[in-house]
């Protein structure tokens, strides 16, 4: 019995030590994202590795079970911190719940990178390197209003949201849309408090084709003339065309959405989708890496867009039917840089 | 009256205490409240259908012509036909005593199943479709092993299932959509249940019928069939079934079977609703279809209730749901009303079940 004691002690001293020689030899980073199965998380984590092997580092992934799953997230930041990173990438489940075990890496000397979704108060993370959400929407929305021209003025909006919760990437793009539109939204930080007539109404879909036919069923029975459509991702947007296909209404409606995936920018070529605007995961992610390389080296920090209080890793509108004053691009180049 | 339904108690009840409890409580009042306990004891799917009724009727008054019109009540069937299957596969199992978590992950894993076969492996769309329901009635035989032969519990059999067959689902399909417009040009087939009829301005998918047709299906051979007639006696009383000579493991396997064989019949479907193959859909089936089943008056102690009563609970979900959103609430007040429901329903059903002790 005591020789196995003294044997796994020793072996874990043995351990550590390899640990310790390994984390001196190379910079370590971790990168927590919501789920691993989501396309947008594993386009993320493709670009994580292609980057820390570039650079020479090792890279451990973790994730949450579902979207949502904060304690996952915990624990990984937690054996992030015993494991040694120099640096943590983060796209937290619950951007408020997630505060104090990112405080802690941080009292550790880590360097927290928020990616995608802003941690609340976003100063809680060292930096953020993410879309902006509000100007994605607004994108979608200038193009929708410049395609109707003077029908713009009667026009009828349906709005796909993501969740009740209003969680703040869905009311950003959401808001967004609505001033891009020409809209006033009342409080930016919440949709629903609008009284612009033009809105038919919100509906939450999940961000799924599921979520997104119900939805826009539930809002056709309140308004059958319903003519540009709003939706938080193209799934939601996909599961919009079938309700519309369905009662023969699809050539008269214009949908347009946000995320540039690429069944997404599909669908744009198709005509099923008017236009998307397109966010860049693989970029938040590499960009992230050579940050946290540049805070191993010398403790630099990575510098915030000016203007803006993240690093904005850029976005685009795709449409096949460009129009003046909104600038975009076409579906083969958004095919080309696609995601998922 | 009153006497006659005296008379009634005490033949079904078989200890004198309860006689003698019975016989001293019996006034005229109670015993107009026995009748109507008695009738809701023999039909269990009578109370669904007057919350169904009162639902609509009230809505109807609260709406007007924007509830009550053909499209409006048709859509309901529309949005209700996949909880509505999975719920046949999931009172099928409740009957029995016992519970499926799992039914959603397996209608959703077996219509990714049909969308791989066809489009990674260039199956026929037919072939496709024997498969991944073939596989929906293998995962319910697991289901069924597991619980009939290992003694497990079915709740935690199938909540195991449920994590195994969802985690098989996101890693086999890389949570990566089947575009509906690929499935449209290359498998019609596997969006056979989209397809519709109109009939003035009602719409009723082919979805929408498999569901009805599934429903009374079942409902005739649950009542008529010596299959059906024992599904009830092993969920009643298994001992005593297994006494009177009910093969009680195969029924419980059978049962896992075919419900695993209808959630797959459901993912079928589900291609159909939403066009597309998508790995995400169907996250709660499991339970909104049990919500179904317990406002539906299927007891969750097995042995009682009728599938017609799970498909007015199917449906007083759907007239809520849309009801609730045509007036233009907030959604939280549907799942707080659909809560209430549920807690009422097993309260009616405890309440009913105190004849029978």
């Amino acid at each position: 019995m005591n020789k196995i004691m003294i044997a796994s002690a020793l072996s874990a001293a043995v351990l550590t030590t390899t640990v310790s020689l390994q984390a001196n030899a190379e910079v370590s980073a971790c990168l927590i994202t919501k789920t691993d199965t989501n396309p947008f998380f594993v386009k993320m984590k493709e670009g994580a590795k292609a980057k820390a092997k570039e650079l020479g580092m090792s890279l451990k992934t973790y994730a949450g079970k579902i979207d949502g799953d904060s304690e996952s997230q915990v624990a990984a930041i937690e054996t992030c911190i015993a494991d040694g990173a120099k640096g943590i990438l983060i796209t937290a489940s619950d951007s408020s719940a997630i505060v104090p075990a990112v405080k802690l890496a941080r009292d550790a000397g880590l360097l927290v990178i928020a990616l995608d979704t802003p941690l609340e108060p976003i100063e809680a993370a060292d930096a953020t390197f993410a879309t902006d959400n509000f100007l994605a929407g607004e994108l979608i929305g200038k193009w929708a209003a410049s395609t109707l021209g003077d029908k713009a003025k009667n026009a009828k909006i349906a709005l796909l949201d993501l969740a009740v919760s209003q969680p703040s990437v869905g009311v950003l793009r959401d808001q967004g849309f609505l001033k891009g539109f020409g809209i006033d939204v009342g409080n930016p930080n919440k949709w629903g408090d609008e009284t612009d007539p033009r809105i038919i109404g919100h509906e939450v879909t999940s961000g799924n084709e599921e979520g997104g036919r119900r939805a826009m069923e539930n809002l056709l029975a309140i308004d059958s003339g319903i003519n540009v459509v709003y939706t938080i991702n193209e799934p939601a947007a996909a599961g919009a065309y079938q309700t519309l296909k369905a009662l023969g209404m699809e050539k008269d409606v214009l949908i347009v959405s946000v995320d540039g995936g690429c069944p997404g920018v599909q669908n744009i070529k198709d005509g099923v989708i008017r236009a998307t605007s397109q966010q860049y995961p693989l970029l938040m992610a590499s960009k992230g890496i050579s940050a946290i390389a540049n805070w191993a080296k010398d403790g630099t920090k990575p510098q915030n867009t000016p203007g803006k209080s993240f690093h904005d890793t850029g976005v685009n509108l795709i449409t096949d039917q460009a129009v003046e004053g909104v600038d975009s691009i076409s579906t083969v180049e958004g095919l080309a840089r696609c995601w998922g | 009256m009153s006497q006659l339904n005296f008379s009634v108690v005490t033949n079904s009840s078989n200890d004198t205490a309860t006689k003698e409890s019975v016989a001293s409580f019996t006034t005229k009042e109670r015993g107009l409240l026995q009748s109507l306990q008695h009738t809701l004891h023999r039909t269990p799917s009578l109370v669904p259908l007057i919350v169904l009724v009162i639902s609509l009727l009230v809505f109807g008054l609260l709406l007007g012509g924007k509830f009550f019109s053909s499209f409006v009540l048709t859509l309901i069937l529309q949005q209700v036909a996949i909880v509505g299957i999975v719920g046949a596969a999931q009172s099928l199992v409740i009957l029995t005593a016992g519970i499926d978590l799992s039914v959603g992950a397996i209608m959703v894993l077996s219509s990714v199943i049909m969308g791989q076969m066809t489009f990674y492996y260039g199956l026929p769309a037919e072939a496709a479709i024997a498969i991944g329901l073939s596989c929906g009635a293998l995962m319910g035989y697991i289901n069924g092993l597991l619980i009939a032969f290992m003694r497990l519990p079915p709740f935690i059999v199938t909540l195991g299932m449920w994590q195994i067959v969802l985690a098989s689902n996101f890693l086999y399909s890389a949570n990566e959509t089947i575009r509906s417009q690929d499935i449209e040009k290359n498998a019609p087939l596997l969006q056979f249940f989209g397809e519709k009829i109109h009939i003035g301005g009602a719409v009723f998918t082919y979805g929408v019928i498999a569901f009805i047709v599934i429903v009374f299906v079942l409902a005739y051979v649950l009542n008529n069939t010596a299959w059906g007639r024992h599904v009830y006696a092993v969920g009643d009383d298994p001992q005593a079934a297994e006494l009177a000579g009910v093969k009680t493991k195969k029924i419980i396997v059978s049962v896992y079977v075919l419900a695993g064989f209808i959630c797959a019949f459901a993912g079928w479907a589900l291609i159909g609703r939403i066009g597309s193959i998508s790995p995400t859909s169907g996250q709660f089936a499991n339970i909104e279809s049990i919500t179904a089943v317990v406002i539906g008056g299927i007891s969750l102690f097995g042995g009682r209730g009728s599938i017609l009563g799970m498909f007015f609970g199917a449906l007083i979900v759907g007239v809520f749901s849309l009801g609730l959103r045509l007036m233009g609430t907030d959604p939280q007040w549907t799942y707080l009303l659909i809560g209430v429901l549920i807690i009422s329903a097993v309260a009616i059903d405890q309440w009913i079940r105190r004849i029978s002790s």
